[in-house]
């Protein structure tokens, strides 16, 4: 009796050490242009070569532009990240889907969306949401710089394995309550320490109900509350979604692969270390309050009193500082300077449809600024060939080009000091999105309801009956 | 990368008693734009040290000559978020050879050891008495032994043991990293992959 993430896990250990980590075999490696080319360098300086090059994936995410793509990148550092990048990957024979490639995107956008992650398999990248690929039965974790150059170096990387989690939600989602407001339910349930040390199985119905995209906004987060990484055992839902991507495996080969992906399943009466239950009907759309993802409250919920969270009073005052909030105030209501849509949590097709599907027919608030950016090209090209590009146009909103952007504002998308972000990305730290930019972390739905009326805004009270 | 061999380190240390302490605020991410690892202690907590038009903020502990030492002390889950090594980079180049806390996220625990910069948990008593001894006594010392796997404080002899695994253990007395191990496990690595085709 063994639980999905044992079966994964322990099918790719190539040695275990006594009183140490396991060796770990890794089917896949993404990178980009960001925590990589110190990797790249040390492997130099010790003369090595990469293993397997056919084994990562780059792209370019982290540090480019959202408008202007065509043109060359006017940051000097950033433009020495992307050529280092490129010079990189040519010189070691690594796939690179560089700016301006039809394929390039957000690293754990593009790799679900091109069938590169699959059931089963281990998956890194130098990024703390590779956790993301785990929506389809992957064991993907993010992963330092040494930890690159190892993989790089010899397809593995050594890892203690960790303690295994069970979060199970039973029930329906009432209308209005999409996957970001579950992640972030349960973020402010478990706390975002919550986790440190384990791998999390998600189960129950509420993820059995969801689609591809919606089990990777949840996965995405799982590293929020500290854990290595989320996982969800594949189903016909992950089997539809990959069937016929440009690297699934085809004819003979999937009908084999179907056989193994078939067994990925935690088994009757395997035991984990820890385990939460939640009921769906518990969850209204979600907002955070304060600087760690943790600090979350339903929409209609008021600032929680110092004394009703886990944290010290000195930490507590310090994030409420921050936000220029006070205890007890209501969140509805707020003001909202900025609304960001896209990052590897809320980035997809269906997000994008969220949004749409309350600013449809409505205007954009004057002093709101939006942004509005694409996980990849390929999700672009569905925004625009399914209409949604002409109802966001309607509406007042451009739709900028695909990449991080806001999400950790390295290249020009900055929320200024003091100003207010309603962001569907997933951190809220301070100075994430910007120095002094105030980040409340909410799904596609509320960012909408926030971009037409400029403050927050319960979307239920914006749905369309449709 | 070659690191400085940890084995004891008796020194001050610096106080920051506040928890989740992020990736974000040890590096921010526009920071992040070097191709070399170098200089990113300089910008270590760089929005909590500097005001915006770069002069020093006077109330931040780095900026209090009180306070200085090769070990910091921070609240319960340093660490969390990106996994961006920069941020233990950051900390190993500004002159920390030791973090203690008690409780490290993940990634920054296992990119701290990788390159040598030795997180240290010790229960919240024990974090709770460290930051204590250092209100009593900016200049209190602290020894931090890897052979014994101890934290002391010097001024009253109180002590408490942490956790390491023998391998890291040995790893980091020794200078050496994981990619040398790695290597020469070369053969076994590419017949275990034939079995994993792609
Ligand atoms: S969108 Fe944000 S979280 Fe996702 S890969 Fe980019 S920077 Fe990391």
């Amino acid at each position: 009796m063994s639980t999905l993430f044992d079966k994964v896990w322990d099918a790719h250990i190539v040695r275990r050490i006594e009183d140490g980590p396991d060796v770990l075999f890794i089917d896949r490696h993404f990178i980009h242009e960001v925590t990589s080319p110190v990797a790249f360098l040390g492997l130099e300086n010790r003369g090595m070569k990469v293993m397997y090059p056919e084994r990562t994936f780059a792209t370019a995410d982290h540090n480019t532009p959202t408008i202007n793509q065509h043109l060359p990148v006017k940051d000097p550092l950033s433009a020495n990240q992307l050529e280092t990048l490129e010079r990189n990957t040519a010189k070691y024979g690594i796939s690179y889907w560089g700016l301006g490639n039809p394929k390039n995107g957000i690293v754990h956008v593009i790799g679900p969306e091109n069938g590169i992650t699959q059931p089963g398999m281990t998956i890194v990248c130098g990024d703390s949401h590779t956790s993301t690929h785990g929506a389809f039965g992957a064991i993907a974790f993010g992963i330092g710089t040494s930890e690159v150059e190892m993989v790089l170096a010899s397809q593995c990387i050594m890892q203690p394995k960790p303690k295994k989690m069970r979060i199970t939600v039973s029930g329906k989602l009432s209308r209005g309550v999409v996957p970001k407001d579950v992640i972030l339910y349960i973020i402010s349930q478990t706390t975002a320490s919550g986790a440190t040390g384990y791998f999390v199985e998600y189960a129950g119905e509420v993820f059995e109900d969801m689609s591809m995209e919606g089990r990777m906004t949840v996965c995405n987060m799982s590293i929020e509350m500290g854990a290595r990484g989320g996982i969800i055992a594949p189903d016909e839902t992950t089997f539809s979604y990959m069937k016929g991507r440009d690297k699934a495996p085809k004819g003979k080969d999937w009908d084999e692969a179907l056989v193994y992906w078939k067994t990925l399943k935690t088994d009757p009466g395997a035991v984990f270390d820890k385990e939460y239950h939640f009921n769906a009907s518990d969850i209204e759309p979600m907002i955070t309050y304060g600087t760690n993802p943790g600090m979350g409250v339903g929409i209609s919920h008021h600032v929680p009193l110092a004394g009703t969270v886990d944290s010290n009073k000195t930490t507590y005052d310090k994030a409420l500082h921050y936000m220029g909030f006070e205890e007890g105030q209501s969140m509805i209501g707020k003001k909202v300077d900025y609304v960001f849509i896209g990052s590897c949590t809320n980035g997809r097709i269906e997000d994008f449809r969220a949004f749409a599907s309350i600013v449809k027919g409505r205007k954009k608030a004057d002093h709101v600024t939006a942004w509005i950016v694409p996980g990849s090209h390929i999700v672009e090209q569905q925004i625009k060939a399914e209409g949604i590009l002409d109802i966001l146009t309607e509406a007042g909103f451009t739709l900028r080009q695909p990449g991080c952007s806001a999400c950790l504002a390295m290249n020009d998308d900055k929320i200024p000091a003091g100003k207010y972000a309603v962001s569907t990305s997933n951190r809220n730290f301070e100075g994430r999105q910007g120095p002094g930019a105030r980040t409340m972390l909410a799904s596609p739905l509320v960012a909408a309801a926030a971009a037409i009326t400029g403050v927050v805004t319960d979307p239920r009270t914006l749905l369309n009956n449709n | 990368m070659a690191y400085d061999k940890f084995t004891v380190l008796r020194s001050t240390a610096v106080p920051m008693p506040i928890e989740n302490v992020d990736t974000d605020q040890i590096i921010p991410a526009r920071f992040l734009k070097a191709t070399e690892r170098k200089g990113f202690g300089d910008n270590l907590f760089r929005d909590w040290r500097y005001h915006p038009d770069n002069s020093p903020k006077a109330d931040f502990v780095l900026n209090n000559p009180t306070y200085s030492g090769k070990i910091l002390v921070g609240g319960k889950n340093f660490g969390s978020g990106s996994s961006r090594e920069h941020a233990a980079w950051a900390i190993y180049d500004y002159g920390f050879r030791c973090v203690i806390s008690s409780f490290f996220a993940d990634i920054f625990k296992n990119n701290s050891m990788n390159i040598g910069l030795l997180p240290v948990t010790v229960s919240e008593a024990f974090l709770d008495k460290i930051f204590r001894a250092i209100e009593a006594d900016p200049k209190a010392e602290f020894e931090v032994s890897l052979p014994d796997q101890t934290v002391t404080i010097l001024a009253s002899g109180e002590k408490e043991s942490f956790a390491i695994t023998g391998y890291k253990k040995h790893n980091l007395m020794n200078g050496y990293d994981d990619i040398d191990f790695l290597h020469s496990m070369e053969t076994e690595i590419r017949d275990f992959a034939q079995k994993h085709s792609l």
